[in-house]
């Protein structure tokens, strides 16, 4: 996979970052060093090998359907950067949603 | 005359989602609960804190079986959770947990009543679990927007059809039932305005004859199953003029505005989305096992295509009255108490849906609330069977009276309140021949030819008995009285 500056920006908007022109070789050369050390994983063979998705086997115990209030509106908000009395309050932000 | 929209036919496919009636979130135990004071009903894994870990819920597995057996699909036994990431304000952890790969149910249908009276079976693709996000505000504060959370985690399944729907008529019938099949199956409220029942839509038209899809366009933001119908209408006129300009059709997500009835491109036009899903590491899969599944076949109700079947074949009504009857679960279930009382299955039929609905209307309750068993109007249609009472009597004098006493039978009511039917030949004479000598002038006209005037000879004997005669029986010996 080649990093270009277009992939980059792509990457960017998708987390919600920005770079400035002169911050963007820099990024460009990183990324390119973090995937060629990633993809020295594929010099391993894994033909016939299943994809390992979980550390364990078995199925999930499911939770039972109870309902228990753990903290308060008090604690919840006290994390937020910008809050008011009952809301976390963010950058105004419009639309586009999935 | 033909149009040149005749030419064309739409293809549509639907996306509902369906917020599950659970008591807990899916993936922690905070309340699920429309409404309540904002950020409440959260915890620190629904705020998307570092370190947490989800568990999914008992129930919301259950729940989506239930739908899958509704819809005949085959329910998948390896299921797994995957992360759909996008960023956004109300999305605490950056994404959404789902089924991407393993979707509790596949294949399946739904069947729906055409226009012209047919039935029609819309395919379904998949049935799948995941989380709600939370709600943005942005019409409260001129600098920034509020977020509440306590959307955020609750459990939804989203329907994915197959696009077999053809018009916007058929999306209607289709989201109808839906609906009533989640509120027999008491998964989810179905309630549209509130957001319980979410429905996108994806539209595209192509000629009649070509053999490829059009380009499809989503349509977002309809808050009622009729504005369903309005979008699709609106979007497929819409596509077939720009076709017939020689346009193109854009690939782009649109919103409704009901106001206006019509639909709006989204400004937003970014490259497609990309939500880079993988697999969600923090929950094993969940394995459904035949024993589940057969425990919870145990526990389904009714479906209200069987019992409309049931009500056609088995009980001789019509497929109206079987519709009617079948619209809601509590009324059906209300019916199905009442069959057991009586034979006359026509009349209990046309009882619950007149007396009984009006009432019900009147008083803006539910059957839930409605004074009177089952047992006790059975007992008033026997009344009426065996001629003690007749029809009028029963449903403006007896049925009010039962409300307002709704411990007593019919029979206690209708002999209390003196309005037994009057079948006693004797008595029935002494009204007819009251009424005849009222009209002597009308006897003669009678007896020259205008036998249509029995009927003010009737009436004249319903009102001197106080509508209690015995029609049938008072009609025959007026009629020898006057051919004498």
């Amino acid at each position: 996979m080649k990093i270009d500056q277009k992939l980059i920006s792509q990457l960017a908007k998708l987390s919600k970052l920005e770079f400035t022109k002169e911050e963007l070789p820099k990024i460009e050369e990183d990324l390119t060093k973090m995937l060629a050390f990633v993809e020295k994983l594929n010099e391993v063979d894994t033909n016939n090998v299943e994809p390992l998705i979980y550390m364990t086997a078995g199925s999930q115990k499911p939770r039972e359907d109870v309902a228990e209030t753990r903290i308060t509106q008090k604690e919840a908000l006290k994390n937020g950067p910008q809050k008011d009395s009952d809301y976390f309050r963010v950058p105004k932000f419009l639309n586009k949603k999935d | 005359m033909s149009s040149v929209y005749d030419n064309y036919k739409a293809v549509i496919g639907l996306e509902v989602h369906a917020q599950m009636l659970t008591k807990s979130k899916a993936f922690s135990a905070d309340v699920n609960e429309y409404g309540g004071i904002p950020n409440t009903h959260i915890s620190e894994i629904s705020l998307g804190h570092p370190g947490t870990l989800p568990r999914i819920n008992k129930s919301q597995i259950e729940f989506a079986i239930k739908l899958g057996l509704a819809c005949n699909c085959k329910i998948t036994e390896e299921n797994r959770f995957s992360r759909k990431n996008y960023f956004y304000a109300d999305l605490p952890k950056g994404y959404q947990i789902t089924q991407f790969d393993t979707p509790i149910c596949t294949e399946g249908s739904v069947e729906i009543e055409t226009k012209s009276g047919g039935k029609k079976s819309i395919g379904l693709t998949r049935i799948h679990m995941e989380e709600d996000s939370g709600k943005s505000i942005h019409d409260q504060d001129p600098y920034s927007s509020l977020v509440d959370l306590n959307r955020a985690g609750v459990p939804l399944v989203e329907i994915v059809s197959e696009p077999e729907i053809e018009s916007g008529e058929e999306a209607y019938q289709y989201l109808m039932e839906i609906r009533k099949l989640v509120r027999y199956l008491e998964i989810c409220d179905g309630n549209m305005e509130e957001g319980s029942l979410r429905c996108d839509a994806n539209i595209s038209v192509m000629k009649k004859v070509a053999t490829e899809f059009g380009q499809k366009v989503e349509v977002k933001n309809m808050n009622s199953i009729r504005n369903v119908q309005r979008a699709i209408e609106h979007e497929i006129t819409r596509q077939i003029d720009v076709l017939e300009k020689g346009g193109i059709i854009d690939h782009e997500t649109r919103t409704f505005d009901a106001a206006s009835g019509i639909t709006f491109g989204m400004r937003s036009k970014e490259e497609a989305n990309d939500y880079r899903f993988f697999p969600e590491p923090d929950l094993l899969p969940y394995w459904v096992t035949q024993k589940e599944i057969d425990g919870i076949k145990t526990t389904m109700p009714p479906l209200p295509n069987e019992l409309k079947k049931k009500y056609v074949s088995e009980l001789g009504l019509s497929e109206y009255d079987a519709g009617n009857l079948t619209e809601s679960k509590p009324i059906a279930l209300y019916f199905e108490e009442l069959i057991k009382q009586t034979n006359n299955h026509k009349a209990a039929t046309n009882w619950l849906m007149g007396e009984v609905k009006s009432y019900l209307n009147t008083n803006g309750i539910g059957i839930e609330e409605f004074p009177l068993k089952p047992k006790t109007i059975a007992n008033l249609i026997q009344l009426i069977d065996e001629n003690k009472v007749s029809n009028s009597v029963a449903s403006q004098k007896i049925f009010p009276l039962l409300i307002e006493n709704p411990n007593k039978t019919a029979e206690e009511i209708a002999i209390e309140n003196n309005l037994m039917q009057e079948n006693d030949n004797d008595a029935l004479s002494g009204f007819i021949d009251q009424a005849l000598a009222k009209y002597p002038e009308k006897v003669e006209e009678y007896k020259s030819g205008k036998k249509g005037l029995v009927g003010l000879f009737m009436g004249e004997v319903m009102k001197l008995s106080k509508g209690k005669a015995d029609p049938k029986k008072a009609n025959q010996i007026l009629r020898e009285k006057l051919e004498a």
